[in-house]
């Protein structure tokens, strides 16, 4: 059912690409404005996330609908961990958050990784749920409004508050965990998790105990997660319930999917594109008696059934696909 | 908990699982037979309550209300079939997944355009807003108990349907083998054309017959949409008999839980499903 044959190793003209869009991330905020900076910061800390999330959906073949619960179960622990009048050290906080997460994803994930196809949409959907209400609910967590985290971390040798130290602190996790993910995905550990998305059963008849494996691929995912939330608490500067929401989850699987799954790459494509597109819609003009821009629901739904209906492997899918149709038709098989 | 109370809640309890399953078999019944995961459901829900709303100030009559807004919501749910979901069956269901994800977001805003955002209430009709006494200061509403009588009224006759008619058994065939059902002639997209429409006017009745209870307010349907998560995967994809049960058992939990363990209400109904996916991880009725 799912895409089985994934463009994993990058051709040579992507990985120019991206090396070029890595220094552009680089000089960016010498050349940008502070606000499109923070705004830019913030697109890195998603595209984190969404690179956490093609580690179940594109490589694992796990489509996860509740990964934004990692995501906002760090940030909470940033802003539970943060005293209210002095920072606390990024040194401690940020592994507790993501061990927060990481054992949230754990636990959870031990319910589970054991369901296939839609039963694991369903389930992931509603214990992300469960957790948006324990503290939607909880006027001690926060309640509907959320908490505020007074401070960045104090990180000693460098200085959060700093937005340029920020950013660059981001972009150095970027590709951290970039990196980390692309030695993983070619790692035995990574074919396994590759191989289980292709065919569990056949990889279960050859001795692996398949259960594990994705139960820590659920688990890596989720505290992958747990750092791009706490990164985002960090720089927004207050947590609510709408981070762990189901829409959290599926702006995150669009950024996967538009980019295209199963390299990361696209992931972080992807969730650039997604939130400069959420940003566009959002500042729509108004036309006369119609503020367009109030609507960005309508036009980010439209926008999403469009590329589901009309362009179902992403953008960069779209494009490979109308190479496709030029090339003759004993190549087009491999689809 | 003396005996008054204990009936109260156990009415609400059922009430709201019977409310449950009008969703969760919609929901069940499109996996089931085409193979379809629907995040939308919810919405139908919510634009039911928002329908029931506005037809019942229009025409002053909820009763006419109900009976416009369930054969509109026919009409949606046969044109929404023809135009988008008859082409997702065979696709993936991360594509379904986005794309009624993409569609919550269209209701929502086409709502928010034609209604506006704001709370609203809608009466009970004069002849069922009456209540029941059963003691000096506990009485029960007979619309609750009317509730609970149309969902059982429907449940039957989905049954009915199902069981014991042609369409159903051209449903249950199609459902069982979709290929060799066709080639015997039977009209496949038609069948399910049909199911779909009973699966969106089921969730749109719920949410017009449950409007003067719970009110009716923006974002409505995502909460219900996960209570139909948890009922249908308790229950077992593609079973309506495992729906009721599992959407009666959801109600009975949730509504007792409020009662007697007020702190850990909201984590108990998932408890209860994290527990039946240790047992069984296909749900309680698998088929």
């Amino acid at each position: 059912m799912t895409a089985k044959a994934n463009l994993e190793t990058l051709p040579r003209t992507l990985q120019v690409a991206l090396a070029l869009g890595l220094l552009a991330l680089a000089v960016f905020p010498f050349v940008g404005t502070a606000f499109y900076a923070e705004m830019v910061a913030r697109m890195m800390i998603l595209a984190i996330f969404a690179m956490s999330l093609d580690l179940l959906l594109g490589v694992t073949g796990l489509v996860s609908l509740g990964h934004a619960a990692f995501f906002g179960l760090s940030g909470y622990a940033l802003a539970f961990l943060m005293p209210a009048a002095e920072p606390a050290s990024l040194w401690w906080t940020l592994p507790a958050a993501v061990a927060a997460s990481a054992l949230a994803a754990l636990v959870i994930g031990f319910f589970v990784v054991r369901t296939h196809g839609i039963y694991f949409i369903m389930v992931t959907m509603a214990f992300a749920q469960m957790v948006f209400y324990l503290f939607f609910d909880n006027k001690a967590l926060g309640g509907s409004d959320g908490i505020y985290v007074n401070f960045k971390p104090d990180a000693r040798l460098f200085d959060l508050e700093n937005k340029r130290v920020f950013y660059y602190f981001t972009l150095a996790l970027l590709v951290g965990v970039y990196a980390f993910l692309r030695r993983l995905l070619f790692s035995p550990f990574g074919r396994v998790l590759a191989g289980i998305r292709i065919n569990e059963h056949r990889m279960r008849a050859m001795g692996y105990g398949t259960f594990g494996y994705k139960l820590a691929a659920f688990t890596l995912a989720g505290a992958l997660a747990g750092l791009a939330g706490y990164l985002l608490a960090a720089q927004s500067g207050y947590v609510n319930p709408e981070l762990m929401g189901f829409h959290t989850s599926a702006h995150a699987i669009m950024m996967v999917i538009l980019g295209g799954m199963g390299n990361f790459a696209g992931a972080i494509v992807g969730a650039f594109a997604f939130e400069y597109l959420l940003e566009t819609f959002k500042d729509l003009p108004t036309l006369g008696a119609v503020q367009l821009g109030k609507h960005w629901q309508l036009w980010m739904g439209l926008f999403i059934v469009a590329v589901v209906v009309f362009a179902p492997r992403g953008l960069l899918g779209a494009i490979d696909r109308l190479l496709w149709r030029r090339l003759p038709h004993r190549e087009r098989d491999l689809d | 908990v003396d005996l008054a109370n204990f009936l109260i809640q156990l009415l609400n309890g059922v009430q709201y699982g019977l409310l449950l399953f009008m969703l969760a078999a919609g929901l069940t019944l499109i996996f089931g037979i085409m193979g379809v995961v629907n995040l939308a459901h919810g919405s139908f829900y919510m634009l039911g309550a928002y329908l029931a709303w506005s037809l019942a100030s229009l025409t002053g009559s909820f009763t006419l209300a109900i009976v416009v807004g369930a054969a509109l919501s026919v009409l949606f749910g046969l044109v929404l079939e023809r135009l988008l979901f008859r082409h997702f069956y065979k696709r993936d269901h991360l594509d379904q997944v986005l794309l009624t994800f993409g569609l919550i977001y269209i209701f929502e805003e086409g709502r928010s355009i034609v209604w506006g955002d704001d709370v609203h209430s809608v009466q009970i009709p004069d002849l069922l807003s009456a209540s029941i006494p059963l003691t000096d200061n506990l009485s029960y509403p007979v619309y609750r108990l009317f509730m609970s009588g149309v969902c059982v009224v429907l449940a039957i006759g989905l049954y009915l349907l199902i069981s014991k008619t042609r369409l159903g058994m051209k449903i249950r065939a199609g459902a069982f083998n979709r290929d060799m059902t066709e080639a015997l002639g039977v009209n496949i997209k038609l069948i399910h054309a049909i199911v779909f429409a009973i699966g969106v006017a089921l969730a749109t009745v719920a949410g017009m017959i449950a409007s003067p209870i719970s009110s009716v307010y923006p974002n409505m349907g995502s909460q219900v949409l996960i209570m139909c998560f948890v009922v249908v995967v308790i229950g077992g994809i593609g079973s309506v008999r495992g729906a009721l049960i599992s959407a009666l058992l959801v109600g009975l939990v949730d509504t007792f839980g409020k009662v007697l363990l007020p702190h850990i209400s909201g984590m108990l109904v998932y408890m209860l499903m994290a527990a039946v996916l240790l047992w069984k991880p296909e749900g309680l009725f698998r088929q």
